[in-house]
């Protein structure tokens, strides 16, 4: 079926690609020895500068335009065992130095592990790019326990009957629609709304325009396009991966509303009647205060709402060509059926002698 | 003496009055230019919804109606016919370009890089035939296109060099008076210009000229210059129609899982045999 010209071509798009790797590590790393070395300072993890005004767009509103992370280590839900809503600076420092260990110690080099993204060859560790630093021991703030609110029994329902959905799918290597939607390059799992950082290359661009504020996220280049004009939800028939957004300005906040799920990328269970709030503050020239609320009561006891700040990052971001370059899977589901078809016919030759 | 200075100067005047009159009448001097409303900032104001309407990502040629690519599509697929972008003639491929495009379309089923929902490229993201958002700020004009999430980058400040060779090109933007002119460079070879097999090498330089021409349309013009695959820089132009539905907006339209069973159905471990 394939063409020794398309498969000739497909060599030279791979080796293209493995180039376009390089030189996009050489000037990440070269970024990151420049802006890299100083210490993540984003501690402030509360919002007592009420005071702050951003600056202005041409147009009137807040200024949230740049380049943004929200890299971090803080979990959504706060480890067991902790009490506090926030660590010490020291506990922080040495909570981040131990994570940033763990990743480092991910893969041996020249192991099988190390093939596939040992992300420290690729300047890609959390640790190693502009990090959000946060003293927060959970990203959740409300409940006050750090924890997700307990699951209603329809929500119980509808995680066991997606488990066992999953599992009549079989193994991820039997077709490309049993593996992650990351892994797909549709969208990545936390790429929201509500923006959880993605573990490598937790990037974004703000740009304002008049009437409009657009989020570009570097994974998978998505680009959200939030409406200020005060417009209604599209029609509940459309259900998109990244929902339905509507801005307004409360003040110096930009809050934004999201509603019309599709329900293949579940965010932690929740079913497509989720709607997610979400709030951004500049707090200072580096630092965006961002929090969000959960509403979703087909799965949730109670709304929920976590905090997790993003920190001007360095630009400009690349393009995150993901499904263009995707060998994992196409090599992936080639290498199962080359396992069969291998396990088949030493079966057939055991079957012989 | 000063009489005939008077009668000369009068009829100076009727004379150049007369000339006047006769150009405007056979339209020698143009139509005094549509001045786009301005940003905050004082520049044109090109934010809004716009979408080609037109035949160009079918061929950007001049072309007849055409057979469905697929047969089982029948007329729903069959190539609508178009009277042509290009400015001035065929496109001017070298001549082992002109037979790699004949091939690309005898073969385009399999090898159109929009089939398998691929970053478009520039300029064909532009009359793709979905539409695409135009987002102006001061330092950056981000293009965010409907067909696979698609966007594009405008630097409005000092010009940078591409990093790296991507789908979507690097582009640096500045306006001339009316008009916002892309520079752009950085492409790889992967992606194509049309569904006729229209293509370009990693050499491609495209610089477009977009220019408000009234309230709801624009002007758009693409120079596309690539001495690896044609003979001479050539021109595309057409106008962009603001999209002007009141609740209009760019929705998803994210094709990768459309083309996964297209792409890697073979691979399955049973494989699809149809949709």
């Amino acid at each position: 079926m394939v063409g020794p010209t398309l498969k000739k071509r497909r060599m030279q798009m791979s080796r293209r690609f493995l180039v376009s790797i390089c030189i996009l590590t050489i000037i990440l790393l070269a970024t990151l020895s420049v802006a890299g070395q100083a210490p993540a300072t984003g501690a402030k993890a509360q919002p007592a500068a009420k005071a702050y005004k951003a600056p202005r767009t041409p147009d009137g509103q807040p200024d949230l335009q740049g380049y943004w992370t929200n890299a971090t280590y803080v979990p959504l839900e706060r480890p067991n065992g902790v009490t506090k809503e926030f660590y010490s600076k020291e506990e922080a420092v040495q909570l981040e130095k131990r994570a940033a260990e763990r990743e480092t110690e991910q893969t041996e080099p020249g192991t099988v592990a190390d093939v596939h993204y040992d992300f420290t060859q690729f300047g890609l560790d959390r640790n190693q790019s502009t990090f959000a630093s946060s003293m927060r021991t959970s990203m959740i703030m409300d409940p006050a326990d750090g924890k997700l609110p307990p699951v209603t029994p329809e929500g119980q329902k509808r995680a066991a009957d997606r488990a066992t959905e999953r599992r009549r799918m079989g193994p991820t290597t039997d077709a490309v629609q049993n593996m992650p939607i990351g892994t797909r390059c549709i969208i990545m799992a936390g790429s929201g709304p509500p923006m959880m950082n993605s573990g490598y290359n937790a990037n974004y661009q703000i740009v304002q325009g008049p009437g409009y504020v657009m989020i570009l996220t570097e994974m998978i280049h998505d680009v959200r396009i939030i409406p200020l004009d005060g417009r209604p939800h599209v029609s509940p028939n459309v259900r998109q991966w990244m929902g339905d957004s509507r801005g307004r300005w409360e003040g110096e906040t930009l809050v934004v509303e999201t509603t019309n799920y599709n329900e293949k990328n579940p965010f932690r269970g929740a079913s497509q009647n989720m709607k997610v709030t979400e709030r951004f503050t500049r707090t200072d020239a580096n630092n965006i205060d961002y929090k969000f609320t959960v509403e979703d009561e087909t799965t949730w006891t109670r709304p929920w709402t976590a905090a997790l700040p993003l920190k001007t990052s360095v630009g400009p971001i690349f393009e995150h060509a993901c499904h263009e370059g995707n060998y994992g899977v196409r090599n992936t589901l080639a290498g199962a059926r080359a396992e069969e078809k291998r396990a088949a016919e030493a079966a057939a030759k055991k079957g012989s002698q | 003496m000063r009489n005939r200075f008077v009668i000369w100067t009068i009829s100076t005047v009727i004379v150049a009055g007369l000339l006047m009159a006769v150009t405007t009448y056979f339209g020698q001097t143009p139509a005094p230019a549509y001045r786009a409303p301005r940003t905050a900032d004082g520049k044109p104001n090109l934010n809004g919804i716009w979408q080609a309407l037109n035949e160009a990502n079918w061929d950007l040629e001049a072309h007849a109606a055409g057979f469905s690519r697929v047969l089982a599509l029948g007329a729903a697929d069959a190539t609508p016919p178009g009277l042509g972008v290009v400015e001035g003639g065929p496109i001017p491929y070298l001549p082992a370009a002109a037979t790699k495009k004949k091939e690309n379309f005898e073969k385009r089923v399999t090898l159109d890089p929009e089939i398998k929902c691929y970053l478009p490229g520039v300029p064909r993201a532009m009359y793709q035939g979905m539409p695409f958002q135009i987002i102006e700020s001061p330092n950056v004009i981000m293009m965010a296109f409907q067909f696979a999430g698609a966007v594009r980058t405008v630097n409005m400040g000092k010009p940078t060099e591409a990093p790296a060779d991507s789908w979507m090109g690097w582009s640096n933007g500045r306006w001339e008076g009316e008009t916002l002119v892309i520079d752009s460079t950085g492409f790889n070879d992967q992606s194509w210009l049309d569904r006729a097999g229209n293509f370009h090498s990693d050499q491609l330089h495209v610089v477009e000229r977009i220019t408000a021409r009234s309230a709801d349309t624009l002007n758009y013009e693409a120079t596309i210059e690539d001495p690896q695959t044609f003979s001479r820089p050539w021109k595309i132009s057409m106008p962009l129609y603001r999209r002007v539905e009141r609740n209009a907006q760019i929705m998803e339209f994210k094709c990768v899982e459309f083309v996964e069973d297209l792409i890697y159905g073979h691979l399955r471990k049973q494989p699809t045999t149809s949709r």
